[in-house]
């Protein structure tokens, strides 16, 4: 019974809307006698739900605003002030109806993503049939068909086929991605095109998506400075209010006036301000693939005037690619290459592989040599034999220490290349220098942009700190107008370098990929981690998560954080200046109970409407964004338009 | 140790929060609890040998909150 009478208390706010409609009817027809009779029926109708919710909530021994407005109700309906009594329960109600759409609309972004949870998956049984089963009854190994636009399920690994997929669930990035065997996929992605057959490797709760979701969830309810402040603001204000309600009745002995004034000035918009303005502010990270791990990550993100960025992975793509080979011999581009990858097979240091990567991109069939002995050298390079070929491929150093001559030329060239940011690699057959090699990682596409645009939002100092080499370090920073770098460092040094930031005053943001990062990530005031090529421990580490590893969605982060702050400030603004309003209203008789409920109610709206414009708050420039046209096709103006940045 | 995730109504009022958090504090065999206001949801971590999700689900009802779906693990 009780909960039938809260499940329809909306059906019951509009009856008593009816039933007051009526009333007023009847009182312009001059039936006093009935006006009073649907007033009261009207009364009676919106005040059940609400005085069963303060009873609940009195037997937990919790005061409520609905106890509040019970005995406020019941006060105006003792000395016949039906009227009062009717509107102030109907615009209780129907203000909590409002709030809850509102609301509703606030968290939708977060609700849009567990809406593109997947529902259900395609087992492929060991006879080769395919069965349809619940996305969580997948256990781990099972094998899994995942048709075109069909979702997939949980994360694992494609085991056949090839596809293109839109992991715009988990990224945030719309652009779908090519797939192909042996590549992670992650649940909630959908396949465009194409066909594959995977391996289940994280189901349920372990998904990249399903923690994605839970960190969003509980990022909304972690709360912010002014959030805990305005709690123990209202912790304060709720029993000085009642004493002020107390006062006003000793002082006019109107216990009329005294048990308004207690319920207007609930602090409602107050308390709803600062969360709401977080949740959209968060919500609308999350669906531009940034995660941020809460009010107080929020604000402490729009103090940030200080960004430290370790290097490879973060401001480069991690993945180092050939980006010249010059010929000092006779031999050809192809042959060269094909020796050196061939040799490389011996070795698994990244730009080893990197060489053959290159050789097997060039269609190079350099599998024909046969390699007759090999052996590498770390920190130096490689020594081969092949098809009776000595090939020699590495630094500087292993030259000299193989006696091979590098011509003045040749070196200049080297530095030359080195300067720019390239890793120089040495290339000899039989003595004699063939090539060299040059291999860079590359700068992320919108790394420049991104740097721009933080710049622009009131970022007053980049630093970059790296591992790498000098002349590396030096040429990424002067590309990207970074204005400090420190290279050569250990992980332990990019910590202190943080910690010396912090001590000079700084607010400092930190972001970098691996797990040689996670402690400088760890101390700095905000760590960002890369989603997808970091690892969990630094995703869970971090204060926010790039999910594509974009930067475009850092500096997207960034402004966003400022645009809440702003937004939850006028919150404050609003909800403050209503109760003063009202109060001194209250205080002069100038405002019944009816229509400070009204302004009240309105007040905590406003609040919520003004929260709702983060939702829609773009990235810069509408980058990230597709549009779908009325006419179904891409809107690629949208994406084409150049990106102004305003300095 | 068990854990239960609770899906309520769509909760409203930060207040509401407190009051069910208290009601399932209060519980023996209630660890931990956790409401989520803007998930509507409540975390709990539990001793399953002194309560049951049932009568976790009972509680939450009893102070008013509807409680759409539990997930255990």
């Amino acid at each position: 019974m009780l909960e039938q009478i809260h499940q329809h208390k909306y059906h019951l706010a509009w009856i008593a809307g009816v039933l007051i409609v009526l009333g007023l009817l009847m009182k312009w027809l001059g039936f006093y006698a009935w006006r009073d009779g649907f007033l009261i029926a009207a009364t009676v109708a919106a005040a059940l739900p609400i005085a069963i919710k303060a009873w609940q909530a009195a037997r937990m021994k919790t005061f409520s605003i609905e106890l509040l407005v019970t005995v406020a109700v019941a006060g105006a309906f003792l000395i016949h002030e039906y009227m009062e009594s009717a509107a102030v329960t109907f615009l209780f109600l129907f203000g909590d109806y409002l709030e809850a759409r509102t609301l509703k609309k606030t968290r939708s972004s977060l609700k849009q993503l567990v809406d593109m949870a997947p529902q259900e998956a395609i087992l492929l049984q060991e006879d080769g049939t395919r069965k349809k089963t619940a996305a969580d009854r997948v256990r781990a190994g099972n094998k899994l068909v995942v048709l075109p636009g069909g979702k997939i399920p949980v994360d694992g690994t494609i085991a056949k086929g090839r596809a293109f997929v839109n992991e715009s669930a988990v990224t945030g990035e719309p652009a779908p991605v090519m797939k192909k065997e042996n590549d992670p996929v992650f649940s909630g992605s959908i396949l465009d095109t194409g066909y594959i057959e995977m391996i289940a490797e994280k189901v349920g709760d372990d998904t990249t998506f399903a923690k994605m979701i839970e960190l969003v969830e509980e990022a909304q309810d972690a709360k912010s400075k002014t959030e805990r402040f305005l709690d123990r603001f209202a912790n304060y204000y709720t029993p000085a209010i009642v004493i002020l309600a107390l006062a006003v009745f000793v002082f006019t002995r109107d216990f009329h006036k005294a048990i308004t004034f207690l319920v207007i000035a609930c602090p409602g918009a107050l308390v709803i301000g600062a969360p709401v303005s977080n949740v959209a502010g968060i919500g609308n990270g999350a669906k531009h693939g940034a995660l941020i791990k809460g009010g107080d990550v929020m604000e402490k993100l729009s103090k940030v005037d200080t960004l430290v960025f370790d290097k490879t992975g973060t401001l480069t793509k991690g993945k180092p690619e050939v980006t010249d080979v010059h010929l000092f011999g006779k031999r050809r581009e192809e042959e060269v290459l094909g020796l050196v990858a061939k040799a490389e097979t011996v070795s698994e240091h990244p730009l080893g592989q990197t060489i053959v990567k290159e050789a097997e991109a060039r269609g190079i069939p350099f599998n024909r040599y046969h390699l007759q002995e090999g052996e590498a050298i770390k920190g130096k390079g490689i020594a081969a034999t092949i098809d009776g070929i000595a090939v020699t491929a590495g630094n500087r150093k292993w030259m000299d220490a193989q006696g091979i001559a590098i011509s003045p030329s040749a070196g200049s060239y080297a530095t030359d290349r080195e300067k720019m940011g390239n890793t120089a690699i040495f290339i000899a057959a039989n003595g004699k220098l063939e090539a060299i090699l040059s291999i860079a990682d590359q700068i992320r596409e919108d790394a420049r942009a991104a740097l721009e645009d933080m710049r622009a939002a009131g970022i007053k100092r980049i630093v970059m700190l790296t591992g790498d080499n000098r002349h590396t370090a030096r040429a990424v920073a002067s590309q990207l107008g970074i204005d400090a770098f420190y290279a050569e460092l250990l992980p332990d040094e990019k910590v202190d370098y943080v910690k010396k930031l912090k001590e000079e005053g700084a607010v400092v943001a930190m972001a970098g990929d691996g797990m040689n990062d996670a402690p400088a990530i760890a101390t700095a005031d905000i760590g960002l981690a890369m989603g997808k090529g970091g690892t969990d421990i630094s995703i869970e580490t971090a204060d926010i998560v790039l999910m594509a590893d974009k930067l475009s969605q850092y500096a997207h982060a960034f402004a966003l954080s400022k645009k809440t702050m702003r937004n939850m400030k006028q919150n404050i603004a609003i909800a403050l200046s209503v109760v003063v309003f009202l109060l001194v209203g209250v205080l002069r008789g100038q405002v019944d109970l009816a229509a400070g409920m009204f302004v009240h109610e309105g007040s905590v709206l406003a609040v919520i409407l003004n929260a709702m414009r983060l939702i829609g708050f773009a990235p810069k420039g509408g980058r990230q964004k597709f549009k779908i046209s009325k006419m179904g096709e891409l809107d690629g103006d949208q994406l084409r338009k150049p990106v102004r940045h305003v300095k | 140790m068990k854990k239960a995730v609770m899906q309520l109504e769509t909760l409203t009022c930060p207040s509401c929060m407190k009051k069910i958090e208290g009601a399932l504090d209060k519980v023996e065999g209630v660890e931990n609890v956790k409401v989520l206001f803007n998930a509507s949801k409540a975390k709990v971590d539990f001793d399953e040998a002194k309560v049951s999700t049932d009568e976790l689900k009972e509680i939450v009802e009893k102070t008013g909150y509807q409680v759409q779906a539990v997930k255990t693990n």
